[in-house]
Order: structure tokens, then C-alpha cells, then sequence
């Protein structure tokens, strides 16, 4: 196939926004690392002139992830994921610490993050096996081997620690999902994180209040001839108590005050003004400030450069995971705004794309993509504007980060080099 | 379903975050932040606060620098704290409580860590200072007191609380505020406006330079000068004789109507409430509520007013033309209410409205009173009648003056009968111990003064007020400058200014005279009750006395009230006639009555209903 015609087949709205979105990205890690002496753009000692040149660099692998051949990625996806595996198991020996986690090879210039190429490598496994023509995923011992490859890279990224990388994985399930996995799954899972936030707030009492009107209301709306399972429903019950009481018990227990300060100003448990100002100091400061930033900002922004909080340098880690905050102050509502619609433009268009493939690798690769972006996506921007606790990971293209411009922009071209290729039945 | 599962998710999400955003942005955003952005400091520049001059330039409030010691926690660094405490002039203790209330306060913010240092000791800290990293000297300016008078009518100036900040976005933590009198009432004239500079900061606190080149910063705006209506040494000299009683004195120019003085008694020192020494000064006044030294009754104390609102009735009456000022009424030594008499200590016989004003009879009175309901085919419409004229001479609601506190007093409507008695169920003679001042009429001094002014001007009065001059310049304000005009045509003044002047020449206050001053006065006497155990008592009756003078060019109109003096021409008589001759002649003749007040205290009045005995009331001993 003639390079040519790839670039024809390429989606380009997919890689307008893509290009819109590391820009916007690194015209706020600019403002955010912006000081009155150094102004130069091209300064490699300067974070944004770093960013600058991963930018770069991550135009040529976009040239080099294009030029390969479609079956490529396919075939070697095992061992790119063994790889990437054997990468986060050398950590434990070679790796270098960075506040607190030992999640980083320094390659001098440059420090790789493997959980970040595991994102995609994981992602290739993961559609490979589910592609595979003898697995069947409405086997219990599929499911297993399907959730064992994500679980894999949890293990291993957990003990870093950097327990936020490894959440990410999870979202990867949503491709088992889309490939059969029942969804009662899914459906337990929520109902189970409804318990947990419910009794955090409410208490079990009222969680075993609710469950008695639950049952009343639905004997007396029941139709005649429905036969209730007795039994089932008891053992549910019974089993929705206990997991409140074992959630009480956790929290209690095994979670460190930390821990409890996060999700207490997360469901705003925390009622005594005193001792909510305390945490708003300490566990809950980056929350608060950036809430605070955001809320500056108000509709139309301190404009480019103005922003006195993100200048002040109140927000922590505000060009990395916190770059949202700085969108927010200094370009306001529109700003903010701006930028969900695109991601979330982005990731509808990523979904048709991905329906739209022949190929069964290349749709579950594809929704691989979509799910790992978005929860990317959903976690830090839900924890910067102050709906979701604190959780630290970058957001896609824009936070400041080699390793993750450079890997998410791969994961991004794989699938857009798998869809160019489209309409081909085989390889 | 399994298609659109991720798709419904990624919008519901995209809608959730765009409706927070908006809460975040769009309601909860004020656009003027940066006072609470926490990236901006402010650095003040306080102005000095105006002075306050009495009438004639001479000097009452003026400022006194002082110096605070501040602290910024985490800026000290290890200091020899003994030799420190001892500059500073307090203990070791002392010191570590001080710091850590300012560390628990904020560590990046300035706390005050010692109150105002005398100069000496400022002298002596001052070359040290540098040693000390994180502590420095701020200079306030405190209020300087060039007189032990007035408290009352210049207020104090303390730190605002939290109420004053809710309510006003001017103020910030720390800064000072007028509290009564004066000093509240013209607080943004006296206050100037502070100056402001921006100043960018990042998160370790430093500065990085002015916020947007400076373009907020703003420069102070000064206090003004002003002057008041009070005369200094009028004052003084009222207060110098309020000594061990209790009432209020109220000294008005009827031409005018700007305020001479203006005595509350018991009173303080306005010093006290200045300094160190401030706030404990303060709960010692203000837990004292049996003497109540911070409730200034000159304006807020509504008593009934006794006798002289007979000069009132008689002015409606003449005016309703129901009687002329020759109409005489029998006194029996009193006067009958259906089969119930009513006393009268003018002696009886036949009366005058000369010898009823100056002798002060209740039965002419009420004879007068009746005549005026009587003309109307309704009580009803007699009571309204009779409310007008009376409201008309500023009685029975706010007068309007320039002073933060007041009092309405009461003058009684139909309403207020038919909420008592019921609908069309009383009649005059329910009410007519309003007549001669007693029964359901409440008045403050400063009413009673500004009544006596409207007599004095034959028919208008001009709104009290307070305040004379801004920076020498007088103030025009048509609310004080265009007069308020009473009910009563000018014609009827004669003759009761006649009478009123009768009462000095012959009648109830002849004995209180003063050499070469035409006075016209009525003396009053309130009977007033309290509740000891529950049980109604009634105490010494309280002491009242209104004048003018002199009666053909009126310069002063005052109201003297003194609880529980007795009648009218002891207490209340004395310190009045010695009032006007101080403020017309600028000397004292009557030696003998000024000996009197300064020597005699009521103070054995106020302590009977505390005795727990059984007492005597209206005793005639000196």
C-alpha cells in the first residue's frame, strides 16, 4: 500500500482535534510556567520548551506508527506486551523515584514512564485475545484470561506506588463489555459503588431503611402473577447489609486518615466548618485551589497570561495534572467548556470509528483507545473541578509529560492507522 | 445497547462536567475576587482620621500615633526571646501564648503581638527591631481626647467585628470603625478612604511585582476636619453638674437648631475607651446596668414628661378655640374624674391660663383638655386632632437628628385607646392624665428640648443636628436649614410664652431666677414607678425642667431630666437655670444653686430600690 493512500484514509477530524488539544495543552503549560525572565519559547531547560520538543518528538512517531505496516500491531502484540510487563517488573530494580513512586527510567534526557506504555500495549493484548477466533468470552475461564490481562499491569503498577496509573485499567473492561461480557457485571459493580458512597453518607441504618421500602414498594406494585424468588432476593439483602457494614468497617479500619480526609471532602461529609478548613489546608489543598482557580476564572477568563493564582504558582502540579485549572482561570467558561466538547467530540467520533470497523482487533483495539482516554479524561477533570477525589493522573495531550504525549499519541495512531485500513477484509 | 453503552456514558459525563463547570464559573463566580485571591496582597495606606472641633474651633478629638508590634509566624526565625520580652515589656509566657494564638490565626498573614507600645517604649525597640526577622512595628493612629466631656455624643472607635464586615466590603480585619455618636454617624467623612497597592505573589508568599502594573492601586483619600454644634465648655460644665445624678440635659439653638449640648448622666471619660486598656474599660461600663453609663439618656430615654406639656395643651386648646386666655376654670385643690378627685398643688381657686400655666395647675388642664375632645362629635376624632398638634412639635417619632441612636417616644393615637380599652370604649376622661403630661405620653429630652425650641421660635422649630462645619465650611442641608412648621398659628404663643415666663417671675420657679436673664420655663414633675420583686412601687418622683431664653431673642432651648430629683425646680430647675446663664453670660453668678449641684448627689435615690428595705419617697430634705 502506497503511504499515500494512507494519509487519504486517515480520519482527519480525529486528528484536528488531537492537534487542537496538545496546542491549547501547551499554550497553558507555557502560562503556567510562565515567568517574567525567561519569555523564549524554544529553551529545552524550560518545562514548556520540554513539552515543546515531545511534541516533536511525538510528530515523528506519529510518521513511524503510520509508515508500519497494519498487521504489525497485531502480530507482535503479545510481545509488545511482555515487553512493556518485563519494563514494569525492571522498575523494582532500575527504577528512579520521583516524589514518592518509583515509576520512572532515567534515560538522561529523559525519564520513560512504562506504566505508560503499558496503557497501550495492554490495550493491543487485550483485543488480540478477545479477537482470537477459539476464545469465547461468554466462557468463565475467558472472562477470566481477559481480566488477567488487566490485572497483570495492576499488579505490578500498584506497588510503585501509583495506585492512579493503575485504576486506569480497569477502564479497559468496558471492552470485554462491548465483546459480551454479561452486563450484570457492570451492574453489580455500580450497585456496589452506590452502597459504598451510600453508606459513607447515610450510614448502614439507612441503607437497611431503604432496603425494607424498596422491598414494600415493589410487593405491592408487583404484578399478580409474578412469583417473587424469595430466597435469592433474601440472600441479596442480606449480602447488601453486610458489604455496608464491611464498607464501614474498611473505612474504619484499613483506610488511613488521609484517606478518609479525601473521600469526606469529596462527599462533603465533613459538616464542622473548622475542621473542613483544616482539610481544605492540608489533604484537600490542590482540590481547593484549583476549585478556586476555576471558579476565578468566571465566564470569559483572567485572559492569557493574567492568571494571578496559576502566576502564584497556588495550584501544585498545575502544568502536569492540574493543567485544567489553568485552562479554567485564564481562559474562563469558554475555555473550559471548550475543551470538554472537544474530548467529548473526540471520543463519539473515536466510538463511531471503532463500529465502523470489519475487523474484530481492530473495533476492540479501538474501544481500548476510547475507554482508557476517557477515563483519563473523567478522572482528572472530575478531580480538578471537585466532583471526584484526588486521583493523580494526567490528562491526555494536554498535561505536561513526555511518556504520556508521547504514548497516548501512539495509542491514538495505532487505531487511526488500523482504521485507514478499513475497508480491506484481511491483511 | 452494548453499542451506545459508552457512547450515553461519555455524554452524560460531558453534560455533568459542563453543568459544573457553570456552577463553578458562571454562579458561584463574584467578579471581585481579588480581595479574597489569595495571589494578590493588598498593601494599605490608612489615612489619618479627621478631628472633631466644637462650635467655636476649639479642639475636642484629635489622633495620637501609636505603634503595634507585629508577627508573621513563619518568617521568625530563633530569637533571644528573654531579651526580646524584655524590650517588648511583657513576660516570657505571655509572649509564647501571643505567638502561638497569631501562628493559629495564620502563618503567612500579620497578627498584632503586642497592643500599643508607649513611645518610650517604641524609642527603645526601634534600633533593635532588625534583629527581630519577622516581627516589625506598624503605626496606628489612636483617638486623642482633648476633653473628659462627651462621650456620649463623640462615640469611640474600636476594631470592626465580624457584623461590620458582612455588612460593609470596605473593611478588613483589624481596621477601626466610629461606634456611637459622632464618630459613627460621620464615619466615612472621618475615615477618608484608605489607599490600596497590588502586589502579585506567588505561592511561597513573595512577591513577584505590582498586580496588573498597578492599575487597581488606588491613592488614600484624607479624613475630613469637622466641626460640631456642641459648645465644649457648655458641655463640660453640664457634665461637671450631672455628677451623682441621672438624666439628660438637652441644650438646642431654636434658631438654628443645632445641638449646644448634649448630657447624659451617668457618663465616662471618653479616654477610657482608647488604648490597652480599652475593652476592659468597656465591660466595666457596659456590665454596669443599674447606672447604664453607656446608654445615653439624653437621647434614648423616653420618661414621661410631666408638667411641661401643659404649655402644649394650652397652645391646642387655644388653637382649636376652645378656650381664649381669659377662660377661667375653678381648682377644688384638684378636679374630679366622674366621683374620683384628682390632686393639684397650686393652691385652688380661680385660675387663668397665666396663673394655670405658672402655677402650674392640673385642673385647668384638664378642664382645657376636655374642651378640646369635647369640640369633636367622637373621641375619635378629638384624639386625632389632638395627635397632630402634638406630632406637629416633633413628639412621638424620630426627629430626625444627625446621631445614630434615637428614640421615637409616644405620643398616644386612637389605635393605641382602642387596643387597651376596646373599640369606642373610652372617653377623655380615660386619657386625661395625658393633659398634664403623665399617663400613656413618653417624651426624650431632646424632644422636650426641640418642643421648647418651637415655642421659643413662636411656631417652628429646625431639626436638631449635630454636625456644623466640614473642613471650616458650614454645612448646608435643607433638611436642617428650612424650617418645620407646628400646628399652632403664632398668634397663641403670646400668652403662653407669657405664662411661661411668669412661672420664673412668680411662679413654681421663682427661687431659681437668674439676674439679668428673661427666662420662660415650666417646671415639671413625673411620678414614675418600678417593679421591685415584682411588686409596682413607685419612686421619688423625677425632676423636669424646659426653658428658653432670653423669651424675646431666644438663644438656647433646653430640657433637663432628672430621674428621681423630685419636682421640677429642685434638680432639674437648678442645673437648667445654671446652663443658660453659663452659655449667655460665659459666667456663673448663682454661686449658691452652683454650690448646691456640685455638692448634692442623687445617688441615695438610686440605691433604695436595691436596699431591700422599705423606703421613703419625695423627701423634702436637702
Amino acid at each position: 500500500m502506497s503511504g499515500k493512500s494512507v494519509l487519504k484514509r486517515l480520519d482527519w477530524l480525529t486528528i484536528l482535534i488531537y492537534a487542537i488539544l496538545v496546542f491549547i495543552g501547551w499554550l497553558n503549560i507555557y502560562s503556567s510556567t510562565f515567568t517574567e525572565a525567561d519569555q523564549s519559547i524554544f529553551n529545552f531547560s524550560t518545562l514548556h520548551g520540554k513539552q515543546l520538543f515531545f511534541i516533536m518528538a511525538s510528530a515523528i512517531f506519529v510518521v513511524i506508527v503510520l509508515a508500519l505496516e497494519v498487521n504489525f500491531y497485531e502480530r507482535f502484540s503479545s510481545l509488545f506486551y511482555l515487553i512493556s510487563m518485563v519494563m514494569l517488573l525492571g522498575l523494582f530494580v532500575f527504577g528512579k523515584t520521583v516524589a514518592g513512586a518509583t515509576s520512572w527510567y532515567d534515560l538522561g534526557f529523559f525519564n520513560l514512564q512504562p506504566s505508560e506504555l503499558a496503557k497501550v500495549t495492554t490495550a493491543l493484548a487485550l483485543a488480540k485475545y478477545l479477537s482470537d477466533i477459539q476464545t469465547d468470552i461468554k466462557r468463565r475461564k475467558d472472562q477470566l484470561y481477559a481480566i488477567l490481562i488487566l490485572f497483570i499491569p495492576v499488579l505490578l503498577i500498584v506497588p510503585q506506588p501509583d495506585p492512579g496509573s493503575a485504576l486506569v485499567f480497569f477502564a479497559l473492561i468496558f471492552v470485554i463489555f462491548r465483546e459480551g461480557l454479561p452486563l450484570y457485571y457492570l451492574s453489580i459493580g455500580l450497585f456496589l459503588i452506590l452502597i459504598f458512597v451510600c453508606t459513607l453518607m447515610f450510614g448502614t441504618i439507612w441503607i437497611t431503611i431503604g432496603l425494607v421500602l424498596g422491598l414494600i414498594l415493589f410487593l405491592l406494585l408487583k404484578r399478580k402473577n409474578f412469583k417473587v424468588p424469595v430466597f435469592q432476593v433474601a440472600i441479596a439483602c442480606i449480602a447488601t447489609i453486610l458489604f455496608s457494614l464491611s464498607v464501614n468497617f474498611v473505612f474504619e479500619k484499613v483506610f488511613e486518615q488521609r484517606h478518609r480526609d479525601r473521600f469526606s471532602l469529596w462527599l462533603r461529609l465533613e459538616k464542622d466548618p473548622k475542621k473542613l478548613e483544616e482539610i481544605q489546608k492540608t489533604i484537600g489543598y490542590n482540590t481547593y485551589q484549583s476549585e478556586k482557580a476555576i471558579e476565578s476564572g468566571g465566564f470569559y477568563g483572567k485572559g492569557f497570561l493574567e492568571g494571578t493564582r496559576t502566576k502564584g504558582d497556588f495550584v501544585p502540579e498545575q502544568h502536569s495534572d492540574y493543567i485544567f485549572s489553568t485552562i479554567g482561570e485564564e481562559w474562563g467558561f469558554i475555555g473550559t467548556a471548550t475543551v470538554v466538547i472537544l474530548f467529548t467530540m473526540l471520543f463519539l467520533r473515536l466510538t463511531s470509528l471503532a463500529e465502523r470497523q470489519k475487523n474484530d482487533f481492530s473495533r476492540m483495539y479501538g474501544y481500548g483507545v476510547i475507554s482508557i482516554l476517557f477515563v483519563h479524561f473523567f478522572i482528572n477533570v472530575g478531580m480538578v473541578i471537585g466532583i471526584l477525589p484526588t486521583i493523580g493522573i494526567p490528562l491526555p495531550f494536554m498535561s505536561y509529560g513526555g511518556s504520556g504525549l508521547l504514548f497516548f499519541t501512539i495509542l491514538l495512531f495505532i487505531f487511526l492507522r488500523l482504521d485507514s485500513n478499513r475497508l480491506k477484509e484481511s491483511f | 445497547m452494548r453499542k451506545i453503552l459508552l457512547s450515553s456514558i461519555i455524554i452524560i459525563i460531558g453534560i455533568t462536567f459542563i453543568g459544573r463547570l457553570s456552577y463553578l464559573q458562571i454562579f458561584r463566580f463574584s467578579p471581585n475576587q481579588v480581595m479574597e485571591d489569595p495571589a494578590i496582597k493588598a498593601i494599605y495606606d490608612y489615612p489619618e482620621r479627621g478631628y472633631i472641633y466644637d462650635r467655636n474651633g476649639k479642639l475636642l478629638v484629635g489622633n495620637d500615633p501609636a505603634y503595634d508590634v507585629m508577627v508573621i509566624p513563619r518568617e521568625v526565625k530563633s530569637l533571644d526571646t528573654i531579651e526580646f520580652c524584655g524590650l517588648l515589656g511583657i513576660d516570657k509566657e505571655k509572649f509564647i501564648k501571643s505567638l502561638k494564638k497569631a501562628k493559629t490565626y495564620s502563618s503567612r498573614l500579620p497578627s498584632v503581638l503586642v497592643h500599643q507600645l508607649s513611645k518610650e517604649d517604641y524609642a527603645r525597640l526601634q534600633e533593635k527591631m532588625r534583629k527581630y526577622t519577622g516581627f516589625y512595628i506598624q503605626k496606628r493612629s489612636l483617638r486623642y481626647y482633648d476633653t473628659s466631656s462627651g462621650a456620649n455624643v463623640l462615640g469611640y472607635i474600636s476594631e470592626v467585628n465580624e457584623r461590620d464586615l458582612a455588612k460593609n466590603k470596605y473593611y478588613i480585619q483589624g481596621e477601626l470603625t466610629g461606634r456611637t455618636g459622632v464618630e459613627k454617624q460621620y464615619e466615612e467623612l472621618l475615615r477618608g478612604r484608605k489607599g490600596v497597592q497590588y502586589i502579585q505573589k506567588d505561592r511561597f508568599n513573595r512577591d513577584i511585582g505590582p498586580y496588573k502594573n498597578g492599575s487597581l492601586d488606588t491613592l488614600p483619600i484624607q479624613g475630613k476636619q469637622i466641626s460640631i454644634t456642641i459648645d465644649k465648655v457648655l458641655q463640660e460644665y453640664g457634665e461637671k453638674l450631672m455628677v451623682g445624678k441621672r438624666g439628660g440635659i438637652v441644650a438646642l439653638e431654636p434658631s438654628t437648631g443645632e445641638i449646644l449640648s448634649m448630657i447624659s448622666g451617668p457618663t465616662y471619660d471618653p479616654s477610657l475607651l482608647v488604648g490597652r486598656q480599652r475593652s476592659k474599660n468597656y465591660t466595666k461600663l457596659y456590665n454596669d446596668t443599674i447606672a447604664n453609663p453607656t446608654w445615653d439618656r439624653s437621647i434614648l430615654a423616653q420618661q414621661p414628661p410631666g408638667s411641661p406639656f401643659k404649655a402644649l395643651n394650652a397652645l391646642i386648646a387655644l388653637q382649636e378655640g376652645v378656650i381664649d386666655e381669659n377662660t377661667t376654670v375653678r381648682c377644688y385643690n384638684g378636679f374630679y374624674v366622674g366621683r374620683k378627685k384628682r390632686g393639684c398643688h397650686c393652691g385652688g381657686g380661680l385660675r387663668n391660663m397665666n396663673s394655670g400655666i405658672h402655677k402650674s395647675c392640673n385642673a385647668y388642664f384638664a378642664g382645657a383638655f376636655r374642651k378640646i375632645y369635647d369640640k369633636y362629635k367622637s373621641t375619635d376624632d378629638g384624639m386625632d386632632v389632638w395627635e397632630k398638634h402634638m406630632k406637629s412639635f416633633g413628639l412621638g417619632n424620630y426627629l430626625g437628628y444627625d446621631l445614630p441612636y434615637g428614640q421615637k417616644g409616644r405620643i398616644p393615637s386612637k389605635e393605641y385607646y382602642d387596643k387597651w380599652y376596646g373599640d369606642n370604649r373610652w372617653s377623655s376622661s380615660f386619657i386625661i392624665s395625658n393633659s398634664i403630661g403623665q399617663g400613656e405620653v413618653l417624651a426624650t429630652p431632646i424632644q422636650l428640648a426641640n418642643m421648647m425650641s418651637a415655642i421659643a421660635n413662636r411656631g417652628h422649630y429646625f431639626t436638631p443636628h449635630i454636625l456644623k462645619k466640614i473642613e471650616g465650611k458650614n454645612i448646608v442641608n435643607p433638611k436642617y436649614t428650612e424650617p418645620k412648621h407646628t400646628t399652632i398659628e403664632r398668634k397663641h404663643f403670646a400668652p403662653v410664652i407669657e405664662g411661661l415666663a411668669d412661672v420664673y417671675r412668680k411662679g413654681t420657679a421663682r427661687w431659681i431666677q437668674i439676674p439679668g436673664i428673661e427666662v420662660a420655663g415650666k417646671t415639671g414633675t413625673a411620678e414614675n414607678f418600678t417593679k421591685i420583686d415584682g411588686v409596682r412601687t413607685q419612686l421619688t418622683d423625677h425632676s423636669v425642667f424646659v426653658a428658653f431664653a432670653p423669651v424675646n431673642n431666644p438663644q438656647i432651648a433646653i430640657a433637663v431630666y432628672i430621674e428621681n430629683g423630685y419636682y421640677g425646680s429642685r434638680y432639674a430647675g437648678h442645673i437648667a437655670s445654671l446652663m443658660i446663664e453659663k452659655y449667655i453670660k460665659g459666667e456663673v453668678t448663682l454661686k449658691n444653686l452652683e454650690k448646691k449641684m456640685l455638692e448634692k448627689t442623687l445617688e441615695h435615690e438610686y440605691a433604695k430600690p436595691y436596699s431591700g428595705k422599705e423606703f421613703k419617697i419625695n423627701e423634702y430634705v436637702w
